[in-house]
């Protein structure tokens, strides 16, 4: 994909970090393109290390937490790995009320996601 | 909870499509927000709502254009009560499974309800299952200002 118009892509040594574009990600359009970009990252791009950075998130809806089971069973079935970092309170939340916090990686930030890629990397 | 006269009120009607309720919603919100809401109410209610309404279009209608959803809000000082009504034939709520299960928990779907009842006060639906009342009691961290005026509803 030559340009991601949901997603703000960085590399950082041989992980991909992922910051959204969009602060709201609900039912609609958006988030079907916005899930598009994220399987391309994994099925042509075949990058295999994420981190998904939600400081620009400010609210999701559920379909949002489906699209990132999805991916998380995809970077799995890949063997990659997936971290999920700077979620909000009110949205972390969310993710506790779903148990979906048990599912997901989640680091504080994204540095200490970061750290714990590179610490797994050492081991 | 107090009999308080209503704020504001609105009733509105939309086609089954995806994002077609973000018009209406913003129109709730930017009146709790007139209303001094706090953000965390107003976050548990924009969330509801929204989960609501996808279902509607999504599961109720089933994205049939010749249906629509039916949304009512209605605003008082300390609390606030959406109604969606979809067309479609309803549900049974008891078929609705438990997504926090092991055997659910990987299920891209299904979590719509759950967020409803946890973020309002109350929610209820009808036999049929095609509707739909949540309310939300305002907290005690986000309290009504004094003198604030009614608005004029439609």
């Amino acid at each position: 994909m030559s340009a991601y118009r949901r997603l703000t892509i960085n590399e950082v040594g041989d992980v991909t970090v992922v910051h959204f574009r969009d602060s709201r990600i609900t039912e609609d359009l958006s988030i079907q393109e916005l899930a598009q970009e994220l399987f391309h990252l994994l099925d042509v791009d075949k990058r295999k290390k994420l981190v998904l950075n939600f400081a620009a998130v400010d609210f999701l809806s559920s379909s949002a937490l489906g699209k990132l089971i999805t991916l998380e069973k995809k970077v799995k079935g890949h063997n990659g790995q997936m971290k999920l970092c700077s979620i909000r309170p009110q949205i972390y939340e969310v993710f506790v009320i779903t148990r979906l916090n048990r599912l997901f990686d989640i680091r504080k930030d994204e540095a200490d996601a970061l750290a714990a890629f590179q610490a797994a990397a050492q081991q | 909870m107090t009999d308080q006269p209503r704020l504001w009120q609105c009733e509105r009607v939309i086609p089954s499509q995806s994002g077609a309720g973000r018009r209406v919603q913003q129109e709730i919100l930017d009146q709790l927000l007139r209303q001094r809401w706090g953000p965390r109410d107003i976050f548990c209610i924009h969330l509801a709502l929204e989960e609501a309404v996808a279902n509607a279009i999504k599961h109720g209608n089933r994205h049939d254009p010749a249906k629509c959803v039916h949304i009512r809000c209605l605003l008082w000082p300390d609390r606030v009560r959406i109604e969606i009504a979809d067309e479609g034939a309803g549900f049974r709520l008891s078929d609705v499974p438990d997504p926090t299960r092991p055997d659910r928990i990987e299920s891209p779907t299904g979590r719509g309800i759950m967020l409803m009842r946890s973020f309002m006060s109350r929610i209820e639906f009808n036999d049929l299952g095609n509707r739909v009342v949540m309310e939300k009691e305002r907290s005690e961290a986000s309290e009504p200002s004094l003198g604030q005026e009614a608005v004029q509803g439609n």
